[in-house]
């Protein structure tokens, strides 16, 4: 059972990083799984990826999925992306993201 | 002006928003709807038309778009009436109880009962992070292209990637005597079409393409008449401007709804669970805007307070009758 739960992090603005529990045989997404832990994060949409209130700067990973054509369209037109930035929503949870540091992004 | 009188004013023209239509329409009270959209569906019409939905009771698949169809055709006998394409500004509590809804373009709706089926608020421009940015507001920067003509033989500046940036840019190349179009990635993901002419504009001179760039801040005395464009985060550089159009889409915000003295709670409207009212008696809200412990933003919970609202606004609209529960199956529908 242990080997199903992944750690997070989520760095705030002053610098600390809050370890965040993840279960990977859910099909979570890390927006989900930072909305269950009450972090702020609007995620309007419901994981659509069409609204971008749930977007994250990715500080760590290990190699992430590239992002799907819709991400990819609404991080591309938000005008305070970075080269990091990844919609949480489209993010799944699986064991191989262990490890993955991120940044709420203040909303869009 | 165009004034209305109806018993029910529905705030919103989504799914959740018509079914309303059709549980008050069973208790015969009349609504009318607004949507500041130009179609009626909310989400479901504009985002998500032929995207397939698996909840909804009865239909093990629909799509979003056939949904609406479906609503549209559940209701037509309650003959609701509908204003589109304009946002619904003010509330206005009359001193008899009554309310009157009022648009930006100058509709009154006079109801009784006020439904907020908002779903994700209205949607309104993404704005970038740009310091003193609204004090340009309407003084040189704009977040959308309402009249072309404005622009003509003027210097413009337009920011973004996706398809408004890319179909404006091609639209006012022939009107602007300068026209900039400033993008933060290096390639666009727009309809291929269009980002193939923008670049072969760019290459033939028509227009200024930057790319890797940022319009990071923007100047003027009262009227915008500069911006600074900074290039791979670290070169910057003034572009004298007449406009600055930022076209980064569209986000979700609550609009006015903000401002009519409802208890809100992270952007979302608190009720009671037992009719969906809010705070403010007469008005209720339903579907994704509202908010209360246990809230599952599903249109079919939203069909579920919809029948809720309907026997509590019974009460107001019907003050001097008691609301008796009758099935479908015994009555069938009955026409307004």
């Amino acid at each position: 059972m242990q080997n199903d739960i992944i750690t997070i992090y989520v760095a705030l603005e002053n610098g600390d990083r809050v370890s965040v529990e993840a279960p990977t045989n859910m099909g979570l997404s890390v927006m989900e799984v930072l909305k269950a832990n009450e972090f702020e994060i609007p995620a309007l949409c419901g994981g659509m990826a069409i609204c971008a209130t749930c977007h994250v700067e990715v500080l760590q990973s290990p190699p992430l999925p590239e992002p799907s054509d819709d991400e990819a369209y609404m991080l591309e037109s938000l005008p305070h992306a970075t080269e990091n930035s990844r919609l949480s929503c489209q993010l799944r949870v699986n064991p191989e993201l262990d490890g993955l540091v991120v940044r709420i992004m203040p909303e869009a | 002006m165009n004034d209305i009188t109806t018993d029910i004013c529905i705030v919103g023209a989504g799914p959740v928003g018509l079914f309303a239509v059709f549980e008050a329409g069973l208790l015969k009270m009349r609504c009318h709807v607004v949507d500041a959209l130009p179609a009626v569906g909310g989400q479901l019409t504009e985002i998500y038309p032929k995207k397939p939905i698996y909840d909804i009771p009865g239909f093990p698949e629909v799509l979003a778009g056939d949904l609406v169809k479906n609503l549209q055709k559940q209701i037509a006998p309650f003959h609701p009436t509908f204003t589109l394409g304009e946002r619904v500004e003010n509330l206005d509590k009359q001193e008899d109880g009554s309310f009157i809804v009022s648009t930006v373009a100058g509709t009154r709706i006079a109801c009784k009962v006020v439904v907020i089926a908002g779903g994700l608020g209205s949607f309104e421009p993404r704005k970038p992070a740009i310091e003193h940015l609204e004090k340009f507001e309407g003084k040189g920067v704009h977040y959308m292209v309402l009249d072309p003509e404005k622009f003509r033989d003027k210097r413009v500046v337009l920011a973004g990637g996706g398809d408004s940036a890319l179909d404006w840019t091609i639209y006012l190349a022939g009107l602007c005597s300068d026209l900039t179009l400033v993008h933060r990635g290096t390639s666009f993901r727009g309809a291929p079409e269009s980002a193939a002419k923008v670049l072969s504009m760019a290459e033939e001179g028509q227009i200024k393409l930057i790319l890797k760039s940022n319009v990071a801040e923007v100047h003027g005395n009262g009227k915008l008449d500069s911006v600074t464009v900074m290039v791979d985060n670290d070169t910057p550089f003034q572009l004298e401007v007449d406009y600055f159009i930022p076209l980064f889409g569209l986000v979700p915000k609550l609009g006015p709804i903000d401002n009519w003295g409802l208890e809100l709670d992270k952007n979302a409207i608190v009720v009671d669970t037992k009719d969906y009212s809010t705070n403010v008696p007469g008005v209720y809200a339903i579907g994704d805007i509202n908010t209360y412990p246990g809230k599952l933003k599903l249109i079919l919970c939203g069909f579920h307070e919809a029948a809720l609202m309907a026997q509590s606004a019974y009460n107001i609209v019907y003050p001097d009758k008691k609301f008796v529960l009758k099935y479908t199956t015994v009555n069938g529908i009955q026409e307004l």
